[in-house]
């Protein structure tokens, strides 16, 4: 990948939810196979600007290209054509409930894109092959663990071909032993040249995938870079301090910093601009 | 005893099957069309636009605020004044009782359905819109076959309610089980023996709805949407 190709661009993304500005003068750009992690503390607007991003919020002002196209929600059949291309990961999966794990992924592809049954039910299948459940598809939204469930919602996205993922805050709503798996896939999807926006609080875990670090505060992005350059023994960063508040909130009081430290020299070999997965 | 028996066999069934059948003409039809307005009806009520939900606001008051003998004189006795242009329209008894059943049932479905598509996680909504499905196709694909299960216990409630009011439609001179009862009592001053045996057809009736209903349920059954045990 010699010159970036940005996939998703956004400028200028002003946000007002009841009278509060949640998003304030919000611009990034993502170039095509690269991950960039939202990060900050909760009600920074991470989420808001996930969900403007496929305008399940519509911004309020602000400027969105898609592939090199100027996007404006003029009319309900383009939105719809927009969200298809834009894929949407959430906290707390979001499954049909009445579906089965292939009839969640199925759908979308037979009612949005019009394919044949048989195609849809092939394509299906392979996505759920693809994240670990091909033994699972028959079951229930009600019947699959928190992990499995976020993996089917995963596969759900994927199948519709999406030119960038957006994850907003994956493992959040999981059982500590259940993230592993779903972090299993994401790294994948990120070695298979998968363009995402991720809100986590997985610093660690995003530090050895990501392209760039995007602090959030107040509706602002107020710090960006590479993780290796925001946490890097010593560094002053923003970044750095939220990282440490929460390795300490989580019990490693004394170790937050040496563990942030830790995940960002494991990054000293990862070539820049690459998608390697150290 | 013989003479019971004679009376049972030779005049009140014969003559009460074949009410039993223009019940049932009655009843199928306004339970399935009454059930399709009411879906309709409750989804716009959550998911239209404000002047088309104030509209089904207004027909559920209407209909659910007025008496149902009152609706079936309408439609019965006072539609064929009613003269737009030339334009009159006269209903057999049949059609004015399935019209004001279908009305009057469709305005309680919808509030059923209204209730069980408000209970559906926004969530799923927003994922449906993600996966770029337009609003129709969400409701359609993804609220609605959630929320029909949700309110299948409360629409087939209304649906045994229909059942019994379906006698109503003996007042505005259609023969069917009420009103072949009535005429069998009437002539031959045997009030007991015919009403009860009149009861009986009923709760048949509701015995057979109340299995069918069950039988749907289950098969409806999902795992995650059992209401029994929880």
């Amino acid at each position: 990948m010699t010159t970036p190709q940005p996939i998703l661009r956004v400028e200028g993304i002003h946000k007002t939810l009841g009278d509060q500005l949640v998003l304030n003068d919000v611009s990034l750009t993502v170039n095509r196979g690269e991950v960039k992690i939202l990060i900050g503390p909760s009600g920074s607007g991470k989420s808001t600007l996930l969900q403007c991003l496929n305008f399940l919020h519509h911004p309020d002002q602000g400027r969105i290209w898609l592939d090199g196209r100027e996007f404006k929600a003029t009319s309900r059949r383009e939105l719809c054509a927009f969200r298809q291309q834009v894929g949407m990961i959430f906290q707390d999966f979001n499954l049909f409930d009445h579906l089965t794990a292939l009839g969640n992924v199925q759908i979308a592809l037979i009612k949005v894109k019009g394919m044949a049954k048989a195609k849809a039910t092939h394509r299906a299948k392979e996505e759920l092959a693809r994240v670990g459940l091909a033994d699972k598809m028959d079951l229930y939204p009600a019947q699959l663990s928190g992990g499995q469930k976020q993996r089917v919602s995963m596969a759900r996205a994927l199948a519709m071909d999406p030119k960038v993922l957006l994850l907003d805050e994956p493992t959040s709503a999981l059982d500590p032993e259940l993230i592993g798996e779903v972090l299993a896939v994401i790294r994948f999807l990120a070695s298979a040249g998968m363009t995402m926006i991720m809100a986590t609080h997985q610093i660690a875990f995003s530090a050895t995938m990501a392209h760039e670090f995007l602090f959030m505060e107040k509706g602002r992005i107020v710090e960006r870079g590479s993780p290796v350059h925001l946490l890097a023994p010593g560094a002053t960063s923003r970044t750095m301090a939220f990282c440490a508040k929460i390795n300490e909130l989580s019990g490693d009081l004394g170790m937050a910093e040496r563990r942030c430290a830790s995940s960002s020299s494991a990054l000293a070999d990862k070539p820049q601009g690459g998608h390697g997965t150290t | 005893m013989n003479d019971y028996w004679h009376f049972f066999l030779n005049d009140v069934f014969p003559a009460l099957n074949q009410g039993l059948w223009i019940s049932i003409a009655v009843i199928v039809p306004s339970a399935l069309l009454g059930l399709a307005l009411g879906v309709l009806v409750g989804s716009l009520r959550v998911y239209a636009p404000a002047p088309v939900r104030l509209l089904n606001e207004v027909y559920v008051s209407l209909f659910r605020g007025t008496p149902l003998v009152v609706q079936l004189f309408f439609w019965y006795f006072a539609l064929p004044h009613l003269q737009i242009g030339d334009l009159r329209i006269v209903l057999s008894p049949m059609s004015a009782a399935i019209l004001g059943f279908t009305l009057c049932s469709g305005a309680y479905h919808s509030e059923y359905i209204r209730g069980a598509l408000l209970s559906i996680r926004h969530g799923q909504i927003k994922a449906a819109q993600a996966l770029g499905m337009s609003k129709t196709q969400t409701v359609l694909w993804v609220v609605l076959p959630q929320a029909m299960r949700r309110a299948l216990p409360g629409c087939g409630n209304e649906i045994i309610y229909l059942i019994k009011y379906s006698s109503l439609a003996s007042i505005i001179t259609l023969n069917e089980l009420t009103g072949i009862g009535r005429t069998i009592a009437k002539q031959t001053w045997r009030n007991i023996e015919v009403f009860v045996a009149l009861g009986l057809y009923y709760l048949l009736l509701v015995t057979l709805a109340t299995l069918l209903l069950q039988y749907i349920e289950r098969r409806l059954a999902l795992p995650g949407f059992s209401h029994a045990r929880r």
